[in-house]
């Protein structure tokens, strides 16, 4: 027998199956919300990413100094006016050279890469694959060569930055090292992890 | 052994043994499923080698789930407390050593059987009509595997766990517009942490399990639904006898649990084998870089995923460009999913196949075994170049396959399975 002849309302029940089931999945779906939620860095996580200061007073120049911020190590680097100089030249032989296609913040999109020029502040994590590049800050370097003038060197896979993180072409990484955001709160203190206004 | 007593004793506890059963059978299909599932279900009686590999994947579950079960009585997944607690296992704990290296080696172990096992359904053709939900409930376990086989090596915190964690995680990021966010969905944290060490091992020793044990039953219920395809790739269930069963199939029990016996005791003689004199496999199965704490400030000298892992990392770095390699890596292993439709020949064993299947299916598996070894080196330029010609071997072998096995000249399928009888 079918349902209409024994009297069903077909047209209702299928009202009924069709908004039981739509009430039932929006349902499901908002119970979900808490438990994907529950996956986001939490308060504590968020606490202790919090922006880090960093006394730089005592960085020679020339020198470098690590800081651990948000478990990554950040390279800050106290350039000579040497170091500087070299940056114009290697134009032609860096792959993005201009940082286009790298992630920094806006006020870290010029030639330096810095805020203020002497200062470079990396994330010190290599854009190929996470290792951890090593400073080769002296020019000709016996392992890279005469015409080295001074950068990074991933010993992972070879991938080879300038002085200011920049990449150079026909090495594995696809971009230029990182940069946070940062700003100094005064000229001996500098803020990782915050733009200036934030912290 | 005879005396006049014992008869009568054992019909008594017979009688009473089948009243229990009939008992249960009133209320659970005890009886029921046991003859569905075992004593008769028909299975080809042709079967070989190979078909050796489906119940050594049940058995190295099993060993996983157990090891696993008392390994985490004593680990500890806190990335303060995970290293030192795996190393308490391996020193302090009673045959901790053991129970330890039987998880680890079952690691690769199941890899190295599923592995023969899907190789096993290429040669036979074992994922066509009518097996194609079979094989995408065998290629999902498969990925719930991968995935359960990375978390689990998460979990000792040393330096190549968090620096592999670091590298596959971040392959998320590199999905356009939202990786960056799941990146951080993920780790739930701005940086691989203890939050992610606590999360992976909720997914290893509770959810991906279930999974896994899940799409396991779904698999085999989709055999047995549709039963066992063999060598020859004959239908058995066209040729029944008298008696309503096939012809040329035998009852899974006695004949098959016996077979599988005799090959579960010789693979447990290998894989003890390995547990006991090369745990480590020279750095294969347990990388060396693994013996140090996981420090996020100290990369290890080349970051390489386990073995099981490594043909699909080659591809990943063969491709010049970040996001298209991970997207070439993922499309690696959605391929294997799309063989029932992508395979057109009307003949399912490659016995019965010609060379336009026999040469391909001989170069993939070459292949994928070149881009393994080719995924567990240092890149250099010739080698990356060795992985680019492996990745393109690899897609073809996929892509052209509508073409060469439609035009592959077969021979004749008999009617009957070959068989001599021993």
């Amino acid at each position: 027998m079918s349902a209409e002849a024994e009297g069903v309302d077909t047209g209702r029940r299928h009202f009924l199956v069709v908004a039981t089931t739509t009430a039932g999945l929006v349902g499901v779906a908002a119970t979900a919300v808490p438990f994907l939620a529950s996956w986001r860095p939490s308060a504590k996580a968020k606490a202790l990413g919090a922006p880090v200061e960093v006394d730089i007073s005592k960085l020679d120049i020339g020198g470098l100094m690590k800081v651990e911020w948000r478990g990554q190590a950040i390279y800050v680097v106290k350039r000579t006016p040497e170091m500087l100089a070299t940056l114009p030249l290697l134009k032609d032989s860096l792959r993005d050279a201009d940082s286009k296609e790298s992630e920094q913040p806006a006020y870290a999109t010029n030639e330096t890469r810095a805020l203020k020029p002497e200062i470079l502040v990396l994330i010190g994590v290599c854009t190929h694959l996470g290792c951890a590049p090593l400073d080769k800050f002296q020019p000709g370097d016996a392992e890279l060569g005469a015409d080295w003038k001074g950068g990074f060197y991933c010993p992972c896979h070879g991938s080879k930055f300038d002085l200011a993180g920049r990449v150079f072409k026909g090495v594995p990484a696809p971009s230029n090292l990182r940069i946070p955001p940062y700003s100094f709160a005064s000229d001996s203190k500098l803020i990782v992890g915050a733009d200036s206004g934030v912290a | 052994m005879s005396t006049a007593s014992q008869p009568d004793f054992f019909d008594r506890v017979g009688s009473r043994m089948s009243a229990l059963g009939a008992w249960i059978d009133a209320r659970f299909p005890m009886t029921k499923m046991w003859k569905e599932h075992a004593s008769e279900y028909y299975a080809p009686k042709n079967f070989n080698f190979w078909y050796y590999f489906g119940v050594l994947s049940l058995v190295v579950l099993v060993i996983q789930l157990v090891s696993g079960i008392f390994l985490t009585m004593n680990y500890k997944p806190s990335a303060e407390h995970a290293f030192a607690s795996v190393e308490y296992i391996m020193r302090d704990v009673e045959w901790g050593w053991l129970i330890r290296y039987i998880h680890s080696t079952g690691a690769s172990a199941f890899f190295v059987v599923v592995y023969l096992h899907m190789f096993r359904g290429l040669l036979y053709g074992s994922y066509k009509n009518p097996r194609e939900l079979l094989w995408i409930f065998g290629m999902l376990i498969y990925l719930v595997l991968m995935a359960e086989a990375f978390m689990g090596y998460v979990l000792p915190w040393g330096n190549m766990s968090y620096w592999g964690a670091q590298v596959i995680v971040n392959l998320i990021g590199a999905l356009p517009y939202v990786g960056g966010a799941l990146v951080e969905w993920v780790r739930g944290d701005y940086f691989i942490s203890d939050v992610t060490l606590n999360r992976f091992f909720a997914l290893h020793v509770v959810a991906l399990p279930l999974a896994l044990i899940f799409l396991v039953v779904a698999h085999i219920l989709a055999l047995h639904e549709v039963g066992s395809n063999n060598p020859d790739g004959v239908d058995i269930k066209k040729l029944k006898g008298s008696n309503g069963h096939p012809v040329d199939g035998i009852p899974f029990h006695p004949y098959y649990t016996v077979k599988d016996l005799a090959g579960i005791v010789f693979f447990l003689i290998l894989f003890s084998f390995v547990i006991f004199f090369a745990p480590e496999m020279g750095g294969y199965f347990l990388e060396h870089a693994n013996f140090t704490k996981a420090d996020p400030l100290v990369t290890p000298d080349n970051i390489a995923p386990v073995w099981y892992f490594t043909p699909f990392y080659a591809i990943l770095r063969a491709v010049p460009h970040q996001v298209l390699g991970v997207f070439a890596m993922g499309l690696a292993v959605v391929a294997l999913f799309l063989l029932p439709w992508l395979d057109r020949s009307k003949v399912k064993s490659v016995r019965y196949r010609g060379w336009l299947f026999k040469i391909p299916l001989f170069v993939f598996a070459a292949n994928f075994l070149m881009l393994g070894y080719l995924g567990l080196q240092h890149p250099t330029p010739q080698l990356t170049m060795l992985s680019r010609v492996g990745t393109i071997i690899y897609f073809l072998f996929f892509i052209l396959m509508p073409w060469y096995t439609s035009i592959d000249k077969t021979k004749p399928v008999p009617e009957r399975v070959t068989y001599n009888a021993h």
